[in-house]
């Protein structure tokens, strides 16, 4: 997958896509995006329009019932992630953040969280440690390192869920809600870390509906309605300012 | 709560001083593991490997003498790993007449030998019935408190990584982890779950009607446990986990370690060569 050449650096490129869980009712219909590396995506709409599912599928956990979905150039099937380079290079670039960290946050304790994804990825083991330091120091964690999830508060807990991507160093930040049952104080620290890794040249793609985050961070937005398909796209800035389309996908 | 004991408590109720007790022993072991202590400063591996040192001698030792010995080592092993006493020695002698009593209760009186007491009906305790007694007694509450001083200085996650150094393989280590880790979550939920029903609640409802709500929560908490479970894997593969987990070992032997494994080895053979 490193050796893929993909388009004006586009990262994600997905078009007329369909997704259905039980294979009658859709949970995405007729839904258009593309990420360019560097940008910063915001999926708005209301709870139900299909943004997490959007996610899984942008990490290769759900694939298309009917369109298609490309990353780094390559279609995301079933197929191509049962062959292992293809996985672990995929795996790689690309770190999804789910909304309830306690999902994600499934081994004893924190260490073992964050140093989970290096070591399924095969990295030596001193580099583990030391990514394993370096995302503890980055989100502040370091005092919770033998701590179990469940003695964890709601903002550690995402802490975590954070590091333990981090610390696989992606390119491409896939964040669930990630502002959801967070403190004001953890939301500002939210806003900086997502910032930060857009400096940091890191492509991110987030769903939410906290136009207050959409806001702060985004350059990019598109809009599922309530029917499951994509009601708009454009600059975060003047899709926030279109009352019409908020309305409409129920976000305010 | 008080009120919970002032009559008899039904089905929520109950649920939730359950729940709650479990929940608030869990916090307490975990305490104990993370006080400062000989035990807890001993690799994890090191302690799994003594405490079936200690189990040998102890489960080899036909002498009471130094079954009393072991048993005495458990005590200072306590007291020297900050285990509180009164609670240690209840937890095993609470325990061994409900299951070992039972079973011990006919040697008193089946095993030949000269009479010690007397009792109506013609039944007679015998001397070597109730040295047989004593002695199964004995080495059950020492085998007993060295399996709980084990479990109660080393954090349930770290014994179970250390139980590595049985063979046991790493994926049967990531079940057994990953089971505790959510035992407690679902533990919160049906906490949860009980409450908002008890708050809900206007009168006592009548068993027909508890054992609904019973049924009704048994089933959502079991929807929920598929759900986490179908959630924990897209989350296991999204961090690059195909079918056998990788794990890095992190326990190191310190010079501690090696002074307290010759300790209990040393200790180990003359309680087996006294005891022979």
């Amino acid at each position: 997958m490193n050796d893929v050449k993909f388009q004006d650096g586009l990262i994600f490129e997905v078009s007329d896509l369909y997704y259905s869980y039980d294979g009658r009712r859709p949970a995405l219909e007729d839904f258009h995006m593309t990420v360019r590396a560097g940008e910063c995506m915001a999926v708005l709409g209301s709870n139900g329009s299909g943004k997490s599912t959007l996610l899984k599928i942008l990490d290769g956990l759900y694939f298309a019932g009917k369109g298609c979905v490309r990353a780094f150039g390559q279609e995301l099937t079933e197929e191509a992630f049962q062959d292992d380079d293809f996985n672990a290079a995929f795996r790689r670039r690309v770190g999804l953040v789910f909304q309830d960290s306690d999902v994600q946050l499934f081994l004893p304790s924190v260490w073992e969280e964050v140093a989970f994804a290096p070591l399924q990825l095969s990295v030596g083991r001193e580099e583990v440690l030391e990514r394993v330091e370096s995302a503890l120091s980055t989100l502040n964690i370091h005092k919770l390192h033998d701590r179990a999830p469940h003695q964890l508060s709601g903002g550690e807990k995402k802490r975590v869920a954070l590091a333990s991507v981090l610390s696989l160093a992606p390119e491409v930040w896939l964040l669930d809600e990630p502002s959801a049952g967070l403190d004001p104080r953890s939301v500002r620290w939210l806003t900086e870390f997502m910032l930060a890794q857009g400096q940091a040249s890191k492509s991110i793609v987030f769903a939410t509906h906290d136009l207050q985050l959409v806001q702060s961070v985004a350059s990019r937005a598109c809009v599922l309605d309530e029917e499951h398909h994509l009601l708009a796209e454009g600059a975060a800035a003047d899709i926030l300012a279109n009352e019409q389309i908020l309305l409409a996908a129920n976000l305010i | 709560m008080n009120k919970v004991h002032s009559r008899r408590a039904g089905f929520i109720e109950r649920t939730l001083i359950e729940i709650n007790s479990t929940l608030e022993q869990s916090v307490f072991a975990e305490s104990i593991a993370r006080r400062d202590g000989l035990l807890q400063s001993i690799d994890a591996r090191l302690k799994v490997l003594t405490t079936l040192l200690l189990l040998l001698a102890i489960n080899l030792s036909h002498s009471l003498a130094v079954l009393a010995g072991l048993y005495g080592l458990a005590l200072l092993l306590a007291i020297l790993s900050a285990v509180p006493a009164g609670f240690f020695i209840k937890r095993v002698w609470l325990f061994i007449p409900f299951f070992t009593g039972i079973v011990v209760l006919p040697v008193f009186f089946i095993t030949p030998g000269p009479a010690l007491v007397h009792l109506p009906l013609g039944v007679v305790i015998t001397q070597t019935g109730a040295q047989a007694a004593l002695f199964l007694l004995l080495r059950v509450a020492t085998s007993v408190s060295m399996a709980i001083l084990l479990v109660l200085c080393t954090s349930w996650n770290t014994l179970l990584k250390a139980l590595g150094v049985l063979r046991l393989p790493g994926v049967v280590i990531l079940i057994l982890e990953m089971t505790y880790r959510y035992i407690h979550l679902l533990l919160h939920t049906a906490n949860d779950m009980f409450l908002s029903r008890q708050s809900r609640l206007i009168r006592r409802p009548s068993g027909a009607e508890e054992r609904r709500m019973a049924a009704a929560n048994a089933g959502v908490l079991l929807g929920k446990s598929l759900q986490v479970s179908h959630d924990v894997y897209l989350s296991m593969q999204s961090r690059g986990f195909r079918s056998y987990p990788r794990t890095l070992d992190r326990f190191r032997l310190q010079k501690l370690d090696l002074w307290y494994g010759a300790a209990i080895l040393a200790l180990a053979i003359v309680a087996i060569w006294l005891g022979r």
